[in-house]
């Protein structure tokens, strides 16, 4: 999801006179190009491919501002690309656009993901199966792993740390109910935030 | 039967659509837990198997929530669950991003991005611990997680070429 690394810095001021020109993007555009990303992308590589299709392909946010959308989409509930179909398509479009971005990313995948589900009834017996998805299950916790271990790279203050960490054990390791936790420690990290970071930051 | 089902599915989904901060990671430990250990809607080694088929298919993680409705109500319990795990959250971004958009100098944009940052962190390695709990993983599928994780850390192995080599190496293993 962090693949920002790998972004060329190509074709900067075309995009930024196409954004001042305000096309009115078609819905189809948009549906199109949400539709494409949705069951190609995956995982680790959605940013990646948003960011091909939106930034150096359609000029519909400039660099920055999809680095704003991407934080966003990330800081908010939700799965990732679908925070950023809605951000994109909203913005473009208003609310309709929004939606259609958001089922772009979503139904097409919805039903790749049920016939997968289709097979795996009929075959899930099979332990030949049953070792493969033990593989990718491996492969999915590496994933999961690699996106922590890069975000939390960026946390280096010791009380978003002690907060990070209260999480971790809390949830991970004593099974503690998520929603109470999160209810109750992600005000008091924002508010920390407020108390410590402002003035600095400002 | 099938009514209460699919309303065990919305309630469920509907309320970690809200608290799935930085993504479907956050949630993978708590929908283990209610499905496994609180509903009894599957085995720990059936949801695992869910989590890596969700994870081996395109579009968004969270499509598990697809998959998890699928084994519990059928057709209409993939759709349930998707609608629960999707339309919330999406009603807060389209919210967010208007207010966004409306307060662009406002500082407590920084603030709240920098507060969620820790909670979201937390979730995720939380999830990766309750997926490898749910496995009863053994050696050989430890080793691979770190060396995916790895992997995917310091060099640009694409992620379905690790996956190709993962499952057939399991396979193959198996047949051993």
């Amino acid at each position: 999801m962090l693949n920002l690394d790998r972004k060329p810095r190509r074709g900067r001021g075309m995009e930024s006179k196409q954004l001042l020109q305000k096309p009115r993007v078609p819905l189809l555009d948009l549906l199109n190009v949400f539709f494409w990303v949705g069951i190609t992308s995956f995982g680790g590589s959605t940013a990646a491919w948003l960011y091909r299709e939106i930034v150096e392909r359609n000029g519909w946010l400039d660099e920055d501002g999809f680095v704003t959308a991407l934080t966003l989409s990330q800081a908010l509930p939700g799965a990732n690309p679908v925070n950023l179909a809605i951000y994109v398509g909203s913005q473009l479009r208003g609310g309709v656009g929004g939606a259609v971005a958001a089922f772009g990313m979503i139904g097409p995948a919805f039903c790749i993901i049920l016939v997968l589900g289709y097979v795996y009834t009929q075959f899930g017996a099979s332990p030949t199966v049953h070792a493969m998805l033990g593989g990718l299950a491996a492969v999915g916790v590496g994933m999961t792993l690699s996106v922590g271990v890069k975000l939390a790279r960026h946390i280096r203050k010791p009380i978003p740390i002690v907060i990070g960490g209260t999480v971790f054990v809390t949830v991970g390791v004593l099974h503690w109910p998520m929603v109470p936790i999160v209810l109750v420690l992600a005000p008091l990290s924002i508010a920390l935030e407020r108390l410590t970071g402002w003035k600095k930051r400002l | 039967m099938t009514g209460d089902r699919l309303l065990g599915l919305l309630l469920v989904f509907a309320p970690l659509s809200l608290l799935s901060f930085g993504g479907g990671q956050a949630i993978i430990a708590d929908m283990q837990h209610q499905t496994v250990d609180i509903h009894h809607w599957m085995s720990g080694p059936q949801f695992v198997d869910l989590f890596a088929l969700s994870r081996a298919a395109p579009g968004p993680s969270t499509l598990i929530a697809a998959l998890i409705g699928w084994q519990v109500a059928g057709f209409f319990g993939a759709v349930a669950a998707t609608i629960a795990i999707y339309v919330p959250s999406s009603l807060a971004v389209y919210a967010a991003v208007r207010w966004w958009h409306a307060s662009k100098d406002s500082p407590w944009r920084a603030v709240l991005q920098r507060g969620l940052a820790p909670v979201a962190v937390g979730l995720i390695f939380a999830g990766a611990v309750a997926v490898l709990q749910a496995a009863h993983v053994n050696a050989l599928q430890i080793f691979t997680t770190v060396i995916v994780a790895g992997l995917l850390i310091s060099t640009r192995i694409g992620v379905y070429t690790i996956m190709a080599v993962a499952a057939l190496g399991f396979a193959l293993l198996q047949l051993v």
